[in-house]
């Protein structure tokens, strides 16, 4: 595991971006020190501003605070976290992420880059991305865990404001995990994508979220399928065993209400697993606010 | 791996029943199939069998469900074999096609079977209901059985379709009813005779103690000639 | 070797089992959301597009000569839900016994031993193209049009949908299926560079969900 990425705070933007859009990198850093969790890197960037909550036994935890609207087209975003060895690591949202047209046609790109150490435990639970009509956003995931490493990632699209046509988003999650792939997920919706507000894709849902569990754990006891959402209208869900030692919820909703609810649902499920974590447990789902009020110490 | 792979030339695969040995090199077990129309007793048949041949055999069930599984949980309540000594397959609304046109789910049911209740003398793969036209593959079985009963109309031997004619065993199923609804058994025996010349037919009611035997002295002949093939 | 060799792989009575799955056509007739040939026309482009575009991909891959056993993990990281990992296995051994016998290899014989249970089905089409001869783009038009015939077929039989109309369907989604394949065979051909992320990783979440919601069925006509 390389953290030199990490350990250079803020490198100035590239030469050669897009002329117009913004070009920003966030970045975190968690290491465990005498049994608690620090953070010696926490440089928001752009719109990232990065603030540190209370610590929950040995977790840290972090809010994303939008500093201003984006991604807006032609905008390259960027966060990076790292959580070293035996760390523990929570990092949540203050509002809800809204992907915009802006002045260009040109699509905004935001690529989320999480590296979980040996023994260290990511939590990475943002609000959802709304993808406003015109918008155009490409945003990746790469995560690197290390084997022994826990993961709870969850990912949320609205495919539009209330009442109005969805933007364009393209998404990429690649999970890695001790250097193989767990997981590869991509997805399209939007104008110009083929068949997405089909009946094989999304029939009309707006509202499409995930939620992944890995967790060694889960070598031993593999976890049940379950079917999620009691009745279609309400949306649906499903969650099912990966390949590797890793759950994955995938939801489809008419709206982020029921997304939440059936994401929610899903959550509680999986609580159980990641109960012998001792002090360094930290809440999955909180209330929104009280979750991103910042630490006066 | 190394000895994966020493186990995997094709020559001593088992591609169909026309392999009659084993990957191990001992002969397989005889494949029989039992196929004619819904509601003639076929599930009932098998599971006859099972109770008449379980005691000296090592046997099997495929069963072939059209759109549930209740024949396999047919026999499995009935208990007339372990669990895992049965297996489903689904067929996709066509039954026929799963026993003569594409055998491969068949095949492979059958070998789970071998390795995992093995070795067997005898594998029954049981045809969800479907039409007169409807004959298993001989990639898939060894001999095959087709069931009609009397209720169904003592015209059917006459009418004749593959199952009645070529199958190796005619099983004229439910003889007691033959009052009740009207049928000639001697009118169904000569017509199935016509059909079929030398071919056997045997009159079965399953209601009556060993009202199977028929058939299981059928499947034991089988059985002796089957043990007796090159190996 | 015989182009015509293709005609026999992607021809529907090619007996590997495929006529007993939907393709996930089976709970979306039983939804609503499939109902007439419009809807099955868009059910098929969605899914040509998202599962149809990867197993197109790993079949290429595979046919272009990719360690099989490689894309078979790819195949897995690509495929969560645990019952489409099960049917595309119960698929990959049954084609597997058709290929070894119709275009016997040592490389089919050898990923037959290393997956007793089966290899993803698009890895075992993909080596029984190279095994016949046939090229990377051969094995991605193979499996793109097994995403999208399957479900035609199975809507017919479901919906009683006049078969003609079926038919229109997939001659309609002929350009969709030229674009899927090259681009299939395109990644496939980016992996000696970029990997196995090269390879398209397309998801469908209503094929996902109700792929897992159908397997617990307890009547239903399709096994997928």
């Amino acid at each position: 595991m390389t953290l030199t990425t990490c350990t250079h705070p803020k490198t100035a933007s590239a030469p050669d971006g897009p002329a117009v859009g913004m070009r920003a990198t966030a970045r975190i850093l968690a290491a465990a020190r005498s049994g608690t969790t620090t953070l010696p890197v926490l440089d928001g960037d752009g719109p990232f501003e990065l603030r540190r909550l209370h610590s929950h036994g040995a977790q840290a935890r972090v809010c994303i605070v939008g500093a201003m609207s984006a991604p807006l087209g032609g905008d390259r975003l960027r966060i990076e976290a790292t959580v070293q060895q035996g760390a523990a690591l929570h990092v949540t949202s203050a509002a809800a992420t809204l992907a915009l047209r802006g002045p260009t046609s040109e699509h905004a790109t935001y690529d989320v880059h999480l590296t979980v150490g040996e023994h260290a435990q990511l939590h990475w639970l943002p609000k959802p991305l709304i993808c406003a009509a015109g918008s155009d956003l490409h945003q990746t995931w790469t995560i690197d865990l290390a084997s022994t490493a826990r993961l709870v990632l969850r990912e949320e699209q609205i495919l539009g404001r209330a009442g109005e046509p969805s933007g364009h988003v393209a998404t990429r999650l690649t999970v890695r995990r001790g250097g193989r792939t767990l997981l590869d997920q991509q997805a399209a919706y939007g104008p110009g994508e083929p068949g997405w507000d089909g009946p094989a894709i999304l029939a009309g849902h707006r509202a499409t979220g995930q939620l992944l569990t890995v967790d060694p754990a889960f070598e031993e006891i593999t976890p049940d399928v379950q079917l999620l959402g009691d009745a279609p209208q309400d949306g649906q869900a499903v969650l099912t065993p990966l390949a590797g030692p890793a759950t994955l919820v995938t939801a489809a909703a008419p709206d982020s209400l029921r997304l939440r609810r059936l994401l929610g649902t899903a959550q509680n499920t999986y609580r159980q697993p990641l109960t012998d974590l001792g002090p360094v447990r930290g809440r999955d789902v909180g209330p929104p606010r009280a979750d991103c009020r910042p630490t006066r110490a | 791996m190394h000895r994966d792979h020493d186990e995997a030339f094709p020559e001593r695969r088992t591609y169909s029943a026309a392999d009659p040995v084993r990957r191990d090199g001992r002969r397989r077990a005889l494949r029989i199939g039992l196929g004619g129309p819904v509601g003639t007793g076929k599930t009932a048949t098998v599971a006859a069998l099972c109770r008449a041949l379980r005691d000296e055999l090592s046997i099997a069930v495929v069963t072939n469900d059209i759109y549930t599984r209740e024949d396999a949980e047919f026999l499995l309540r009935e208990a007339v074999l372990p669990a895992e000594r049965i297996a489903a397959v689904e067929t996709g609304a066509c039954p026929h096609t799963a026993i003569r046109d594409d055998i491969s789910a068949n095949l492979g049911a059958v070998e789970d079977l071998e390795e995992t209740a093995g070795p067997l003398d005898l594998v029954l793969v049981e045809s969800g209901g479907d039409n007169l036209t409807a004959t298993f593959s001989k990639g898939l079985v060894d001999a095959q059985i087709f069931v009609i009963d009397v209720a169904g109309g003592d015209d059917i031997p006459r009418k004749g379709g593959p199952g009645v004619t070529t199958a190796d065993l005619l099983v004229i199923n439910k003889t007691d009813l033959a009052p009740y609804v009207g049928s000639d058994l001697e009118a169904m025996a000569r017509d199935a005779k016509a059909q079929r010349g030398h071919l056997p037919v045997a009159f079965t009611s399953l209601t009556t103690d060993d009202g199977i035997k028929p058939v299981t002295d059928w499947i034991r002949e089988r059985l002796t000639d089957w043990s007796a093939g090159p190996a | 070797m015989s182009r015509a060799a293709l005609l026999v792989l992607a021809d529907g009575r090619f007996p590997a089992g495929g006529h007993a799955h939907s393709g996930g056509a089976e709970p979306a007739v039983a939804a609503g959301r499939i109902k007439d040939a419009h809807s099955l026309e868009d059910f098929c482009r969605g899914r040509l597009h998202t599962a149809g575009l990867v197993a197109a991909a790993l079949a290429a891959a595979t046919a272009a000569g990719r360690d099989p056993v490689a894309v078979d993990e790819a195949a897995d990281a690509r495929t969560p839900v645990l019952a489409l990992r099960i049917t595309a296995r119960k698929l990959g051994r049954q084609m597997m016994r058709a290929a070894r016998a119709t275009w016997p290899s040592a490389e089919l014989d050898a990923l037959a031993a290393a997956r007793p249970q089966g290899a993803h089905q698009p890895v075992v089409l993909g080596l029984a193209a190279r095994s016949a001869g046939l090229t990377p783009l051969d094995a991605g038009y193979a499996a793109a049009y097994e995403a999208v015939s399957g479900p035609a077929t199975a809507a017919v039989r479901l919906l009683s949908l006049d078969p003609f109309d079926a038919t229109a369907v997939l001659a309609r989604l002929a350009p969709d299926l030229d674009q899927t394949a090259t681009a299939a065979a395109a990644t496939a051909a980016r992996i000696s560079d970029e990997g196995f992320d090269a390879l398209p990783a397309a998801s469908a979440p209503l094929l996902d969900i109700t792929a897992q919601q159908h397997a617990t069925w307890p009547v239903r006509l399709f096994a997928s």
